[in-house]
């Protein structure tokens, strides 16, 4: 079988689930397409999985009410090995990196990690990914009775249901206790879209000026066009907007139709975030910022100027 | 307590990236330590600083001889000692991470620094699976740290924010941006570290293979359209912005 373990938050299922049933059915490898949900009350999930998988396994427990990396992997590992998987498709989140590479050395088996393309030639898997902060694409290949493969978030389309849902099955586990003790939690919520499944980003960098000036300008203009706000390091270590809302190699990856980057430099580890947008806007006042090689549109001026123009404009 | 920390070299951030054949080509870029293991160094040695208990900081690089370089710097930083394994094959994180459980194992170490994402290979898997060949809980995307006895507590980045943690070495941590700012190793600290021990290993000791291949490597580049819009008149560059958002490229309505 090709195991996915199920992402899913606040009882559905995450868009992640239904790109991973894509990266799988299209992978080539063998076995049908088996979900398995991890978590405690997930019954709705468990459901919803079941439109898109030809089987869907369930472990509904209290020890799997918060994730937990060893927890996660103890079990992961245990049901590829009991359902002797070909492949374990794992999603490429924070937490998805974090308990694969775990997976992989319990069940021995070669790691391909953050992929956005897949594909079987005869018993070897090929994955393509990016390396070298997203400049490089790299195919890489692996040849294994069982491989783990994390899939970057945006990179497959989400799957249609299929013709018939698939049968459930209720799973046993021998859970490790976890050994982390978390001891505080702070969430940051967003009222907006999500970053990740915005069509149109608003970035502000630290030419913006002030956490006023971002109010003012970068939440001003995505809110006049109904996107998303994103930030720069720089801003979210000047503690002006929360980490939740960065882009790039530490923060979050995006790949929206159009990002729209206000006073932002272009330093090679926010492009590694962005660069893959479909349309780059940059407004600058420094005509040599590197954010102008990337973009289709740009416009050298000041934020303070061209934004409340922009606003205005956009009110048309 | 012994604190392993792991050192990685990668090329310049800024540093343009060429390949030669199928695969990325490092001949004449400017190698560093990467950025990301730094932030490990220099929490070792501020662990220490405070007082955490810390008997000895061991630094480990897997590479070519050139990764010589990186431990240097790593010593000239304050490192005790460190441990080369010689290799010119590249392995796998995975394979990696059979090396340094081993190192961490015959070193006795209770401790080990790595960074959170690789800037070359762009992977995050190192440390987990590190901690899971030792048997180690792991704490990943660290950006506060302390130490008290066996205790670790601080805070690190999850999916959804930021949770606080405590747990009890041994364990993993990779580190991130936002840890500390790493020292610039002084002169005399530079001439210090060309006297510490940097002990030679042979990869064939440590039965590592690598299980990924790289079949090819291409640069990634869009053509972009590089339209720039004047912006004298704000009115006017807004405008025209708008125009094409609306009607060129289709994104807004
Ligand atoms: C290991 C590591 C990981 C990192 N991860 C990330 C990451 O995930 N995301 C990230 O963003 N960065 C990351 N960085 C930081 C990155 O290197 C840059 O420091 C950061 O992106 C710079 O942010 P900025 O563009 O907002 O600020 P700056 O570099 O200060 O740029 C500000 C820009 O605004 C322009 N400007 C100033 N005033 C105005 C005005 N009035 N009107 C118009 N333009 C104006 C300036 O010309 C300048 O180009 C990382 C760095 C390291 C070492």
């Amino acid at each position: 079988m090709i195991l996915i373990v199920a992402e899913h938050a606040g009882g559905k299922l995450a868009k992640s689930t239904l790109e991973m049933v894509t990266a799988a059915r299209q992978s080539g490898r063998e076995g049908p397409v088996t979900v398995l949900v991890l978590g405690q009350g997930v019954a709705d999930v468990a459901n919803e999985a079941a439109r898109y998988a030809d089987q869907v396994l369930v472990a509904d427990l209290p020890q799997l009410a918060n994730y937990n990396a060893e927890v996660w992997a103890a079990a992961t590992a245990q049901i590829a090995q009991e359902g002797e998987a070909s492949t374990v498709i794992i999603g490429g989140s924070r937490s998805g990196r974090e308990y694969a590479p775990r997976v992989a050395v319990k069940l021995d088996a070669p790691y391909l990690e953050d992929v956005i393309q897949l594909s079987a030639s005869g018993n070897a898997l090929q994955a393509q990914r990016y390396t070298y902060l997203a400049r490089v694409t790299e195919t890489v290949e692996a040849e294994a009775p069982v491989i783990v493969v994390t899939v970057k978030p945006g990179s497959f389309a989400p799957a249609a249901p299929a013709a018939a849902a698939g049968e459930q099955y209720d799973v046993e586990l021998d859970l490790p206790a976890p050994r982390v003790e978390v001891t505080g939690k702070s969430v940051e919520k967003s009222s907006r879209v999500a970053l990740t499944e915005a069509d149109v980003i608003v970035t502000g960098g630290r030419g913006v000026g002030s956490p006023e000036n971002f109010a003012t300008y970068v939440e001003g203009l995505a809110d006049r066009i109904g996107a998303g706000v994103g930030a720069t390091r720089a801003v979210v270590d000047a503690g002006w907007r929360p980490y939740a809302e960065q882009v790039g190699q530490t923060g979050k990856t995006v790949q929206p139709k159009a990002y729209i980057a206000l006073g932002v430099s272009g330093a090679v580890q926010h492009l590694s975030g962005m660069g893959k947008s479909k349309y780059i806007v940059a407004i600058n006042k420094d005509a040599e910022a590197p954010i102008f090689k990337v973009a289709d549109y740009g416009i050298v001026g000041d934020v303070n100027q061209i934004v409340p123009a922009l606003i205005e404009a956009a009110r048309k | 307590m012994k604190i392993l920390t792991l050192v990685r070299q990668v090329p310049d951030a800024e540093a343009r990236v060429k390949i030669t054949g199928q695969n990325v080509d490092l001949e004449g870029a400017t190698l560093v330590i990467d950025g990301m293991d730094e932030y490990g160094v220099e929490e070792a040695l501020r662990l220490r600083e405070g007082g955490g208990g810390v008997e000895e900081i061991v630094a480990l690089a897997v590479g070519p001889k050139r990764v010589e370089d990186a431990l240097r710097t790593a010593l000239a930083m304050g490192v005790d000692r460190a441990i080369h394994v010689e290799t010119d094959q590249k392995l796998d994180p995975i394979a990696l991470s059979r090396v340094v459980a081993q190192v961490a194992q015959a070193e006795g170490a209770g401790l080990i620094l790595v960074g959170g994402q690789e800037a070359d290979w762009d992977s995050q898997a190192l440390g987990a699976a590190t901690a899971e060949r030792l048997g180690w809980p792991q704490l990943t995307w660290t950006n506060e740290l302390q130490l008290e006895g066996d205790t670790l507590t601080g805070r690190h980045d999850v999916d959804d924010g930021n949770e606080s943690f405590r747990a009890s070495l041994p364990a993993v941590v990779t580190t991130q941006q936002g840890l500390n700012e790493p020292r610039y190793p002084t002169l005399p600290n530079i001439m210090k570290a060309k006297k510490k021990e940097l002990r030679k290993d042979d990869l064939g000791q440590y039965g590592a293979q690598p299980a990924v291949r790289v079949v090819n490597s291409e640069i990634q580049t869009r053509a972009r359209l590089n339209k720039m819009i004047d912006g004298k008149d704000p009115q006017a560059a807004a405008e025209q912005l708008l125009d094409l958002l609306r009607n060129e490229a289709k994104v807004i309505a």
